[in-house]
């Protein structure tokens, strides 16, 4: 998006994202890519239905049905949800707190490259061998005993793209610590930006455990280590615990920034100031605190005993608290506002008693001697499911529809966006809210197929038809992406007419370094107090228009994943080929050789010249 | 940022590592992320605790039989020591003294170095005991925890050197500075966790 409209060549605009670190840039491949894996998972999901619409059925053989499953619920939670929330965060935090890139551009391309290295690594193992087969939470009990590669893609694929995931979350730390604008005190930050913080903490203190856990795996697996082994004295449980302390402020990593994007949201098209802000803020660090006091209540039926049970238990019920502070307080928003019943509001609407009943599930399940009884089964399925897309996935969509016009200064159709909330809001209950249902009826979560004289046969059908709804939601959408980019009708600044924050406040398409002033905030929701004041610029000025300071592009940190990725194939089949030691060398030549050439050549960026910006050149790009 | 502009002891700003605002995020991103890894050697610690002696029915190895404190004391000191001489270097890179931080990060490396050398005899011996990393869970788990410790401290040794390298011509200036400032804090964070693993895994397992 640069000033000056310029046709490229298609390698050169190949390099240029090949080598961009402007945040914008970043943002639109992490929304590419998270989309295209979303796609993958939600055709993985699409096969899990027609394998359970009727009994018996011999769609998908057993091995088959759980790769199928294990690659969903892998691909969605890393490689689809987690990145397509980068994007709105690299598309969104910088411009709503006045930075003109984040704390570390370089180490942002880096977080993109390693995060999309990793997923088409776990991606291979489909035409390698076969895939992963142990349940995204691949239980070491499983997976040690799980024949061919599929466990080790995983746990390679997932180390590499975990490592980008835990770059990009100290980025965003640095960023909203050190780079907010002139008046950005924390008190002022908007939501989505409170958000992005508590949850880049949790990414920095939850991933390693992860990082340890998968370590454990792939030493076990590849180089004869024997955590897992118990003939060796080893404890499969181990995994458990490193995987649940890392899971479970996983699904807070997923539902935060989700809350902030529908923090955004309602008090724009409620045209009313968020309400209970503080209580608000309060609320998501301490979701974000507790989320790490909980792991335990996934393994209730492991033999933890009764006391730690019970803590785990009272723990659990504890998060319900902030987490209903948030709901009231939205409701509360809207409560004497004028409500406008645009397309992100609708998916605004729709989440709030999707979200409760997803809640209430928990907190059901949090209670000990009832989860021993819903424990695997589809209740838990039907659980999840509705946090995660009652909850985030409504929340990527309704940000996709209200930052549309953010990213690419042209906005999505609202007939066509309606159509798909609508659709993909009764697929979304119709597929779920049954499989409750079934869960307390006795079926298992997991299972390939089951008896037609069980009696899920017509709870599972109605499954599977909800699950038709969602998919035609999808197509809606991707139709409306395309007829969007085919129109491209430019819209200009602040497309909602209501926008409170700085994000709205900067001249579309937004300029390739962000401002040409530093922003004074003067307030909370400060584009909404320059317009209550008729400020047709829309910001106040810290600072006279100056020489700007912007990083150079680069291509290192997609070599440095790329060797990353050459050498995942070396510890991969490690002990099996003989070229595998030499390749893992390889690979990690590649990454320490290009970590070199980085820390060596000073790479000190390049000025826009004060001249340039007045004339609206915009200097270099 | 002007790489030529020069400086003297006196006009040097007090705290060179934070006077840009690179270099202010250097600090607080280097800050964070040893707080991730301070979460990862946690889980690796509580690994080691829960394998601990743990291995097929039988085995000979115990942490008592096996560990020897006078060595495991000599890589202690060496490693503290090593610590200090990094303060040393950071006090004259604040004094704009680019030779004697050169020096006394030199000092260090060579101590980080010896410690290295003995941390590489103590593995070999084990394995020539028969304690190799594939004997038993205990051996898997000491291995690892040790090991990516050994590994910081390898890494570490080739960051500095290659900072006293890439450097060594040109001096001190705002680009660098920061640079050496967190490959020094780096340093810290890998004595702190020695010290963990002194008293975790050496002192605990001989003398328990």
């Amino acid at each position: 998006m640069s000033l000056i409209a310029e046709k490229k060549s298609f390698g050169a605009v190949l390099w240029d994202y090949l080598t961009t670190v402007d945040h914008k840039k970043i943002a639109i491949l992490y929304l590419i890519a998270g989309g295209i894996f979303f796609i993958i998972g939600g055709i993985e999901a699409m096969l899990i239905r027609i394998q359970l619409a009727v009994p018996d059925n011999d769609f998908v053989a057993a091995g088959l049905y759980n790769q199928i499953l294990t690659m969903h619920g892998t691909t969605m939670i890393f490689l689809a949800a987690m990145p397509l929330l980068f994007a709105f965060m690299n598309a969104v935090v910088p411009l709503q707190i006045g930075a003109r890139d984040v704390a570390f551009p370089f180490l942002n391309s880096l977080g993109f490259w390693m995060f999309f290295f990793g997923g088409i690594f776990l991606n291979l193992s489909w035409f390698m061998g076969g895939a992963p087969d142990a349940g995204w939470t691949s239980y070491a009990s499983l997976s040690i005993a799980s024949p061919g590669h599929g466990i080790d893609f995983y746990a390679l694929g997932l180390q590499i793209s975990g490592g980008g995931t835990l770059i990009a979350g100290i980025n965003f730390l640095v960023t909203i610590i050190n780079m907010r604008a002139p008046g950005m005190t924390y008190m002022r930050m908007p939501l989505f930006t409170w958000s992005t913080f508590v949850a880049s903490a949790l990414v920095l203190f939850a991933f390693p455990p992860l990082t340890v856990g998968l370590f454990l795996m792939i030493f076990d697996r590849m180089f004869s280590g024997n955590f897992f082994n118990h003939l060796l004295g080893g404890n499969t449980i181990i995994w458990e615990h490193l995987f649940w302390i890392f899971g479970h402020p996983e699904v807070y990593i997923l539902a935060l920034p989700a809350f902030g994007i529908f923090s955004e949201i309602i008090p724009t098209f409620a045209r009313k100031r968020l309400f209970g802000y503080s209580a608000m803020v309060f609320a998501t660090v301490l979701i974000g605190f507790l989320g790490f006091m909980v792991w335990a209540h996934h393994m209730f039926t492991t033999g933890m005993g009764a006391t730690a049970n019970a803590i785990f238990a009272v723990a659990t019920m504890a998060i319900a608290v902030p987490t209903g502070v948030k709901i009231f307080n939205w409701l509360l928003t809207m409560w004497g506002g004028n409500v406008k019943f645009t397309t992100p509001m609708l998916y605004a609407l729709g989440f709030i008693p999707s979200f409760v009943a997803g809640g209430v599930t928990g907190v059901m399940q949090a209670s000990a001697p009832l989860d021993y009884q819903l424990h695997d089964t589809y209740f838990i399925v039907a659980h999840f499911h509705y946090v995660i897309i009652g909850g985030v996935v409504f929340g990527l969509l309704a940000g996709l529809h209200f930052y549309w016009p953010l990213m690419f200064n042209t906005m999505l159709n609202e007939t066509l966006g309606k159509i798909t909330f609508w659709l993909f809001f009764i697929g979304f209950h119709a597929t779920f809210f049954i499989q409750h249902f079934l869960g307390l009826l006795g079926m298992p979560r997991r299972v390939f197929t089951y008896g037609a004289d069980q009696g899920w046969d017509l709870f599972n059908l109605i499954s599977s038809y909800g699950a038709i709804f969602m998919a035609v939601a999808v197509v809606v959408l991707v139709a409306n992406i395309i007829m969007t980019i085919a129109k491209n009708q430019p819209v200009g600044r602040d497309p909602w007419e209501d926008g409170r924050t700085l994000e709205w406040a900067i001249p579309q398409p937004v300029p390739f370094y962000n401002f040409k002033q530093t922003p004074l905030v003067r307030g909370l929701d400060t584009y909404w107090i320059e317009k209550q004041e008729g400020n047709k610029e829309g910001m106040t000025y810290a600072e006279p228009v100056m020489d700007i300071h912007m990083p150079n592009n680069s291509i290192i940190p997609f070599i440095m994943a790329f060797g990353l990725f050459v050498g995942a194939f070396g510890a991969l089949f490690n002990g099996e080929k003989a070229w595998a030691v030499p390749v893992l060398i390889l690979g990690l030549l590649i990454t320490f050789i290009s970590m070199g050439a980085r820390s060596l050549k000073d790479d000190l960026g390049y000025h826009i010249h004060k001249e340039d910006l007045l004339n609206d050149k915009g200097g270099k790009h | 940022m002007d790489l030529n502009s020069k400086y003297t002891p006196q006009s040097w700003p007090e705290h060179p590592e934070q006077a840009t605002l690179e270099g202010k995020n250097k600090f607080v991103g280097f800050w964070l992320f040893l707080g991730g890894e301070t979460v990862l050697f946690a889980s690796l610690f509580a690994t080691y605790l829960a394998l601990k002696n743990k291995g097929p029915s039988g085995m000979e190895f115990t942490t008592q039989g096996l560990f020897e404190l006078p060595l495991v004391f000599i890589m202690t000191m060496l490693l503290l020591t090593s610590s200090l001489t990094s303060v040393y270097a950071m006090y004259h890179m604040r004094n704009y003294n680019f030779k004697a931080m050169q020096a006394w990060l030199m000092i260090t490396v060579l101590l980080g170095a010896a410690f290295l050398g003995f941390e590489i005899y103590e593995f070999n011996h084990y394995v020539h005991l028969g304690f190799t990393y594939d004997q038993s869970a205990f051996s898997t788990a000491f291995f690892t925890l040790v090991g990516t410790h050994g590994l910081h401290v390898l890494i570490g040794l080739g960051w500095i050197i290659l900072l006293m390298i890439r450097n060594a011509k040109r001096g001190l200036n705002l680009y660098n500075a920061p640079k050496y400032y967190v490959a020094s804090l780096y340093w810290h964070f890998i004595d702190v966790v020695w010290v963990f693993i002194f008293t975790v895994v050496y002192l605990m397992g001989a003398l328990e």
